[in-house]
């Protein structure tokens, strides 16, 4: 009777335990957010079942506030300091400490299994203490981190013994001595995936053979410089089961017995889809990987600056499935071509110049790119340094390619109009954000003016992350993206003349989105006090690397870098002197 | 003047209205385009953070460029009859033939003096032997290079120059 009353199930009928699996499939952090919403028993239930943590932003609230929330945490995903930061606009000590999450995830005996952080200062305090408190730790994850040495990774080496995953990717590792690789124990056999390219320094050769023949399940393999072509080809014969490699030093004589050995080596490794490093290439033996190409789906040149174009056509030439390609602008626009003609399943391009500094010789142009938008038509992900562009490459690009999730372009001269019409790049960027439905991150490059931001607030309405350099006319460019793009999360801005005006505009925006960052623009003192007084949800920063003093500042002048985000906690405890919190 | 106006703008005291801005943002963009007149001349870019590659990318791939890493290619290089030695900086150049082409800038003079014969170009490696230039890739080369040395042909045969070790092994065992 009471079944047969109803229309509908009531879901609360179910006991915890029912709900909770069923929470299991739902994995995405945007959905489980969206679930403990519903009512108080399911946030209740999501709470303490929910174990993946994405913060993308660590200052938006405290570890301690976390662990609250999500007692069950076993995977944690951390992001420090602000994207500019790369390119050395955020001074040293900024932020983005590590130690204080580990301290409290110790302290209240969180079960943490996975960590993976980007920009953030990572000590080899934390990494001992991480290592020590946490005994099911499986994974760490750095990517452009700083801080620590190679003691803090004896320290995981040797303490984690069910270690599956070391990934260090691009951070500044101080190198003390190659011992680190010596301290993983002869009973951990349980690595899947081991990447230190980016380490300076020697390690013991005879220990990494060990590790690796003692690491059945190993299918990642990343090496640094110091890893000879002898030693190469040694892992290769243990590790036939890769997936994924990254060569370190790549130079041989190809007559000589190690280089065919190595050759034979390869040749058994079948299941290799991900090859990369060739830190020091000698381009004779290339040929040697030739078998395996056939099979790759991402392939990283992008730092073996000893290979010339020729020898990268030559390889591509081989690589008919890929997928991802990471290369530098020495291929040229005619070895784009190649792999415009060749990669018919290319989706991710991404394009590094060779001489950052030399825009003159920047190796490719609009041509490139247009050539690979006809020749790979999958293609959503671009990464473009060049030399020039033109609004008609653009168009044409737009055309091609409707597919764009993240489209990024470098013009090495950051505000050099179309060198055929000499207008700004306008029409050209406002093609591909009308064409490209889907856009979720724009970098914007070369002369623009305020008619750029026009189509973009107007037609990326998916946009999340927009990253804009020396663009715009006036404070109406940033007033039509703050208003039109509904998506939008991170903005960044450096050298544009906007104000005041269009920063106050509309001040809840800001609660939308993660953070904000303007530098060198129009912004002034007192515009950003009036923001952190309005809205105390915003923590306002202002980054200040001269010798004044708040008190002496006048608040009609221009402030060099601010960086505001949302935050649950209000202002940090750790900013350091030049950094004032309004 | 206008540089000065960029790095003494936050800390003075304006007392000019805000309009005054409408000037200091194409001054701006003004000092961008000198400087970016001035980075063609220096071959160096002066404004901070562009291009916006990341820090780690810049000191790994580019180190050519650096400093640090040429210096460890520089060579000394002799040749049979010239007065000096000269240096020369394997890392700058792309192969044999680059490298032929620049020491015959250096010895220009002593090559066209010395009477027509022939000159062959001899390495002395990381072991202390005595090679033959060009047998083996470029970067092995410039990694195991320590000096230079072009030497008259007339003087090869009371020298003992070695054949690379491979070859050797092979004729040791006839």
């Amino acid at each position: 009777m009471f079944w047969g009353s109803r229309k509908t199930i009531d879901m609360n009928y179910f006991p915890d335990e029912v709900l909770e699996h069923v929470f299991d499939f739902i994995t995405s952090h945007k959905d489980r957010n969206s679930v403990s919403l519903v009512c108080k028993s399911w946030y209740k239930i999501e709470k303490y079942s929910r174990q993946r943590v994405f913060l993308g932003n660590c200052y938006s609230i405290s570890p301690e506030r976390l662990i609250a929330r999500f007692p069950g945490l076993k995977s944690l995903i951390l992001k420090g300091k602000p994207h500019f930061a790369d390119f050395n606009l955020v001074p040293d000590d900024w932020g983005g400490f590590l130690y204080p999450w580990i301290k409290a995830m110790a302290k209240s005996r969180i079960g943490l299994e996975e960590l993976r952080l980007k920009r953030m200062v990572v000590s080899d305090e934390s990494l001992e203490l991480l290592s020590e408190s946490f005994p099911n730790f499986k994974s760490l994850v750095l990517v452009s981190c700083e801080g620590f040495t190679t003691d803090g990774l004896a320290a995981i080496a040797a303490n984690c013994r069910f270690l599956r995953e070391l990934d260090l990717q691009e951070n500044e590792v101080e190198d003390h001595r190659g011992y680190w690789l010596s301290c993983f124990p002869g009973s951990c056999t349980s690595l899947v995936s081991l990447n230190f390219a980016c380490l300076k320094g020697e390690i013991n050769l005879a220990s990494l053979e060990r590790l690796v023949a003692r690491s059945p399940n190993l299918k990642s393999l990343r090496l640094n410089r110091a890893v000879p072509f002898d030693t190469l080809q040694r892992l290769l014969i243990r590790a036939p089961q890769l997936v994924d490699l990254g060569t370190g030093s790549y130079i041989h004589d190809p007559s000589s017995e190690a280089y065919n050995k190595l050759k034979a080596a390869i040749q058994n490794c079948n299941s290799i889809r991900s090859l990369s490093g060739f830190l020091e290439v000698a381009p004779c033996c290339m040929p040697a990987i030739y078998p395996i190409c056939e099979n790759l789906t991402f392939l990283n040149l992008s730092y073996a600056a000893g290979l010339q174009s020729n020898e990268l056509t030559r390889l591509i030439h081989h690589c008919r499935k890929l997928q991802r390609l990471w290369i530098l602008d020495c291929i040229g626009d005619k070895g784009l071509g190649v792999v415009a003609s060749t990669c018919k399943e290319l989706q991710e391009l991404r394009v590094f110049p060779s001489d950052p500094f030399d825009a003159g010789n920047a190796a490719v142009t609009e041509e490139g790119l247009v050539l690979v938008s006809e020749g790979c038509p999958k293609l959503n992900s671009l990464l473009y340094f060049c030399q020039q562009m033109t609004n008609a490459a653009l168009i044409t690009v737009a055309k091609n390619c409707t597919n764009f999730i993240r489209f990024r372009l470098c013009i090495l001269d950051p505000i050099k109009p179309d060198p055929v019409t000499n207008q700004p790049l306008d029409e050209g960027f406002g093609a591909i954000v009308r064409s490209c439905k889907g856009l979720k991150r724009l970098s914007l490059s070369g002369l623009l003016t305020d008619q750029v931001f026009y189509y973009i607030g107007m037609y990326a309405k998916k946009l999340e992350m927009l990253s804009i350099a020396f663009a715009g006319n006036s404070d109406k460019g940033m007033l039509y993206v703050l208003n039109g793009c509904k998506k939008l999360r991170k903005l960044e801005i450096r050298d544009c003349p906007f104000g005041d005006t269009a920063l106050l505009e509309d001040m809840g925006k800001y609660e939308t989105m993660r953070s904000l960052w303007m530098s060198t623009c129009e912004v002034t003192l007192g515009a950003c006090k009036v923001l952190a007084k309005k809205m105390p949800s915003l923590n306002v920063e202002i980054i200040n690397e001269s010798e004044q003093t708040e008190f002496n500042l006048d608040d009609r002048q221009k402030v060099d870098k601010m960086y505001l985000y949302r935050t649950l906690v209000g202002h940090r405890k750790d900013a350091p002197e030049f950094v004032w919190l309004l | 003047m206008a540089k000065e106006g960029l790095g003494f703008e936050i800390t003075e005291l304006r007392l000019g209205l805000p309009g005054g801005s409408m000037t200091e943002k194409s001054v701006k963009k003004r000092v961008f385009s000198e400087i970016s007149e001035e980075e063609k001349s220096n071959g160096k870019s002066q404004v901070v953070g562009w291009p916006p590659v990341c820090s780690y990318r810049k000191k790994n791939s580019f180190g050519d460029k650096d400093g640090s890493k040429t210096s460890k290619f520089y060579v000394k290089v002799s040749m049979d009859g010239a007065p000096f030695l000269r240096k020369i900086d394997l890392a700058l150049h792309k192969g044999y033939s680059d490298l032929a082409t620049a020491l015959e800038k250096l010895f220009g003079e002593a090559l066209r003096d010395a009477d027509s014969c022939e000159f062959v170009p001899i390495y002395e490696d990381k072991d202390g032997d005595w090679m033959l230039a060009g047998d083996v890739p470029w970067e092995m080369f410039i990694e195991s290079c320590k000096r230079l040395r072009i030497m008259k042909k007339t003087d090869v045969k009371g020298f003992g120059v070695l054949q690379p070790r491979e070859a050797l092994k092979g004729t040791m065992k006839e």
